[in-house]
Order: C-alpha cells, then sequence, then structure tokens
C-alpha cells in the first residue's frame, strides 16, 4: 500500500509539472467551465421558468444534480480522461507490454499514471454549487447525512471509474474503440437532470443499463438528506458490483492480448 | 480564352472526383468509428425526453408531436453539420504532414471540406437506419416533407455546415502559433451547444435571448434547417442572409489569417 501511496506521489508530481507547461490552458479550462454551467443553468431555466418542474424536484434540488454532475466532469479530465485515454496507444503500438512488466498492478498504473489538473475548476465549481444549493434547498448537515452524502458520491465515482475503464480496455480487441467513450460521454450528460425527469422507458435505460441515475441523482438525494434505506444500498451494491466486474474484466481482456503483431 | 477556362474547370471537377472519391474509400476504412461518432450525437434524443416528460402540464406553445419533429430534424441536420477540422489540421501541423500537403498545387482547404463530406456520406445510411428506428418506436411521429422543404433544407444544412466549417477554420488558423489550438474549440462550442437550437427549439427561449440568438450566426446552424425540415414556419431569405452577411465577414479574416500564419509556418521538429 505505502509503495502505491509513493509512485502515486511520484507520478503526479512529474505529470503536474509537464502540464504546467501550459499555463494558458487553465484559462480556457476555466472559461469553458463556467460558460458550461452558465448554459446548463439556463437550460434548466427554460424548464422552470414557466412554472414546471423537472420530475417533481424543486429548482434547489436540481442544482444539486447539476453540481453532482459537474464535479464527476471535473473528475473525469482530471483522472479519468487522461489515463485512460492512453490504453488505445499502449495497444495499438504495443507498449502495453512494457506496462504489464512493471512490478506494478497494471490496472492501477493504467489508471493512475497521469493527473491533469484542468479538470480543477470544474471539481471545485461542483463542489461549490452543491453546498449552496443544498444550503439554499433547507438541507442540515447531519452526521448521518454527511456519511451517506459521502458514501453515495464515492459509489458514483467507483461507477463512473469501471464505465469508463470497461470501455477503454475493451480496446485489447477493437482497437478504434477510444469514441466509445464520446458516446459513453455523450449518454452521461442525461445525469445532468434528476432521472425523475424522463419519461418511464428513458428512466428505466438511465437506471438499469447506463447507470446514471445512481451517478447523480441518488448522490443528491443523500446530499439533501432524502435518500431511502433501498436506494442507498442499491448505489453501494452497483458500485462495488461495477468495480468487481472491472477488474474482472480486465484480467479477462488481458488473457486475448498478444502484443502488436510485428 | 474560352477554352483555357473549359481545360481549367474539367480539370477542377476532375480533381474534385479524385478527392472525394479517395476521401470516401478511406472514410468508409473507419465505418465503425463514424458510426460511434453519430451515435455520440444523441444530446436531442436526451433532450427530447426531457421536454415531453415536461409537456404534460402543456403551455409550451408546441405541441409533442412537434417537439418530436423538431428534435428528430436537430438530430439529423447535426449529423451533417459536424466540423472537426481543427483537430485534423492541429495533429497533421503537430505530426509534420503539413509540409508536404503545402507542396501540392492544390489549396489545402479542399481536402478537408472533401473528408468532411467523405465522412457525411459515410454516416448516411447510419443516420437513415436511426431515423427508420425512431419512426418504430414513435410512429405517430412520422411525417413526410414536401419536396420544396427537402430541398430547402438540404440548401440550409450545406449552408450551415459551410459557415460552421468556415468558423472553425478561421480559428484553426491559430494553430499556427499554438500547440494546443484545439482547446479554443470549446470555447466556440459552448455557444454553438447553448444557442444552435440543439437544446431546446429556440421558440421556447425567452423572447430577449431569442432576439439576441439570432443576430449570431448558432441559431442558422441546427434550429433554423431543422425548422425548415420539420415543417415549421420560417423566415428563409432573411436567414440566408444573415448566413451570407456571417460569412462574408469571416471570410476574408480567414484569408488573411492563413496568409499570415503560412508566413510563420516552419515545419515542426525540423
Amino acid at each position: 500500500m505505502g509503495r502505491y501511496l509513493s509512485t502515486l506521489r511520484i507520478f503526479w508530481i512529474a505529470s503536474l509539472t509537464a502540464e504546467l507547461e501550459y499555463q494558458a490552458n487553465f484559462l480556457i479550462e476555466l472559461v469553458a467551465t463556467a460558460g458550461n454551467l452558465v448554459g446548463s443553468i439556463f437550460v434548466l431555466s427554460l424548464f422552470y421558468g414557466r412554472g414546471q418542474s423537472l420530475g417533481g424536484w424543486s429548482w434547489e434540488g436540481a442544482m444539486v444534480v447539476l453540481g453532482v454532475y459537474t464535479l464527476l466532469e471535473g473528475v473525469t479530465s482530471t483522472l479519468l480522461q487522461p489515463n485512460l485515454s492512453t490504453i488505445v496507444a499502449h495497444v495499438r503500438t504495443g507498449s502495453l507490454d512494457f506496462v504489464l512488466l512493471k512490478p506494478i498492478d497494471s490496472q492501477f498504473w493504467l489508471s493512475a499514471r497521469t493527473v491533469s489538473p484542468w479538470g480543477l475548476p470544474g471539481i471545485a465549481m461542483g463542489a461549490g454549487l452543491i453546498g449552496y444549493a443544498a444550503w439554499k434547498a433547507g438541507a442540515t448537515p447531519a452526521p448521518l447525512t454527511l456519511l451517506a452524502a459521502a458514501l453515495m458520491l464515492v459509489a458514483s465515482l467507483l461507477i463512473l471509474y469501471s464505465l469508463w475503464f470497461v470501455l477503454a480496455a475493451s480496446s485489447i480487441w477493437f482497437v478504434k474503440i477510444w469514441n466509445a467513450t464520446e458516446v459513453l460521454r455523450s449518454v452521461l450528460v442525461a445525469g445532468r437532470f434528476p432521472v425523475s425527469a424522463f419519461p418511464a422507458g428513458l428512466r428505466a435505460f438511465f437506471t438499469f443499463i447506463v447507470p446514471v441515475a445512481f451517478l447523480t441523482t441518488v448522490p443528491a438525494e443523500a446530499i439533501l438528506g432524502r435518500a431511502s434505506g433501498p436506494w442507498l444500498l442499491a448505489g453501494g451494491a452497483v458500485a462495488i458490483a461495477s468495480v468487481v466486474l472491472s477488474r474482472w474484466f480486465w484480467q479477462f481482456a488481458l488473457r486475448f492480448y498478444t502484443s502488436a503483431s510485428s | 480564352m474560352r477554352v483555357a477556362l473549359r481545360q481549367r474547370l474539367g480539370h477542377g471537377r476532375r480533381i474534385a472526383a479524385v478527392l472525394l472519391s479517395s476521401q470516401y474509400a478511406y472514410m468508409l476504412e473507419y465505418r465503425a468509428e463514424i458510426v460511434l461518432w453519430a451515435l455520440s450525437g444523441v444530446l436531442p434524443f436526451i433532450m427530447l425526453g426531457l421536454w415531453s416528460a415536461v409537456d404534460a402540464g402543456d403551455g409550451l406553445g408546441m405541441s409533442s408531436l412537434q417537439l418530436a419533429r423538431y428534435f428528430l430534424a436537430a438530430f439529423v441536420v447535426r449529423q451533417f453539420t459536424i466540423v472537426w477540422v481543427m483537430y485534423t489540421f492541429e495533429e497533421d501541423n503537430l505530426s509534420g504532414r503539413l509540409s508536404p500537403y503545402l507542396l501540392q498545387p492544390l489549396p489545402l482547404v479542399w481536402r478537408y471540406v472533401a473528408a468532411h463530406l467523405s465522412e457525411q456520406a459515410t454516416r448516411l445510411p447510419f443516420v437513415a437506419m436511426l431515423v427508420g428506428l425512431f419512426f418504430l418506436l414513435y410512429p405517430a411521429a412520422f411525417w413526410w416533407p414536401s419536396f420544396s422543404s427537402l430541398l430547402l433544407t438540404v440548401l440550409a444544412t450545406l449552408a450551415a455546415f459551410a459557415l460552421r466549417f468556415l468558423m472553425q477554420f478561421t480559428l484553426t488558423m491559430v494553430c499556427f502559433w499554438s500547440e494546443k489550438a484545439s482547446a479554443l474549440e470549446r470555447l466556440l462550442y459552448l455557444p454553438y451547444l447553448y444557442l444552435s437550437g440543439l437544446v431546446a427549439p429556440l421558440a421556447l427561449y425567452p423572447e430577449a435571448v431569442r432576439n439576441v440568438a439570432f443576430w449570431t450566426p448558432f441559431p442558422y446552424m441546427i434550429d433554423v434547417p431543422a425548422r425548415i425540415l420539420a415543417g415549421e414556419p420560417v423566415a428563409v431569405g432573411q436567414s440566408f442572409a444573415v448566413m451570407a452577411a456571417w460569412a462574408a465577414l469571416l471570410l476574408p479574416i480567414n484569408l488573411l489569417l492563413w496568409r499570415r500564419g503560412l508566413r510563420h509556418y516552419s515545419a515542426m521538429g525540423a
């Protein structure tokens, strides 16, 4: 464990130093994230402005959902995207060989090798929006609520990670799979809105097939202090199952890896 | 004089045919990838889900059928106006492929235009399949646009594609000065996303926002062609005039930046 932590520190310091060479990017990301947030709030106001609500959620509640979404987007561009996007190249060029030979878990290396600071504005703005909207909605920071909220946020991060990892790992078979993560990203946009706002068919799709509901709606419910026991249990179960699945899937995929053909 | 012109025209047509057919063959190789790109344009359907659930309380000024047709049309229009020249150009520039291209006796931009058009042709059957699937799931929404509105949609979509291409290609010129210029596209994408009508028909926007939006080029890239296709009333002449005005504004900037950029250009890794 200690070895993993110290390697992580070295990895991240090195990648931060490299990324900070492009400082103008920080400004662009800041403006892009803020602009995206303003745009999303504008879209929400299109619904609420005419006195309608989204699936029975209050304006503040919908803001919490948007905050969780923004936070997840931030984590995606900080950790998931920069790391998992390289798996394709490793498979194509055969440099995955070197990763597999390293005396460290290959899934860990591929998932945590770099960190990009450009998602930090998203994380900060998401957390800020969550706090502000939850306060406005009248949520109380009772210890039990905080615990449930923290657990559900961790669960949602684990689910998100597993979805990305499984798709990225499929590149062992299909080298051109990278666009599949774009499809995933475009479907996850649904997480900007409470899942109950969708018609029944889509709601089932976003709960059971692509678990968008567990990514943003369930954590938001927990933050607002109105999570019900079954949903909390389901969130935890889906998270554990998806991590186990991603682990198993990687071991399974590696059996089919035969290095680059040459 | 006349003969020289005819020769040049014939020459141009031959080049266009070769470019298009070779790019089409190249794109067909990546058809699975292009299907995935097409699938990643599901946003209009997600928004349709939201709006149709809200519609129960009505007062929208648009029936659920109108909404379904609008968002389907928006999906189709989006599929044929996607522009990615900035990413390709950036890669060509960084990998040094730009130099041999520049030596060819053909303005570089046509290579990219041909690539985009061929990619759209590759998408076509898949988009048709998705539209068929949509009507299978939602047969009530089926409609058959009149021939004239179909023709007008094609024209408007082509104009929208040309305008968006010109816009992104103008921004692409920053690649001559910076290595990570494609980050700028994220900023250009923001007003496009929220003002083009991908998230909601502009008719549902508050009037003040709508009035401002129609001065920008963005609503003409999705909302206007989609409404023509869906059979809604559109001020056609005015829309084409605004698009032409924006193109007339962007083209000289583009040409100027291209000329300056080329003078500044030196191959990467040289």
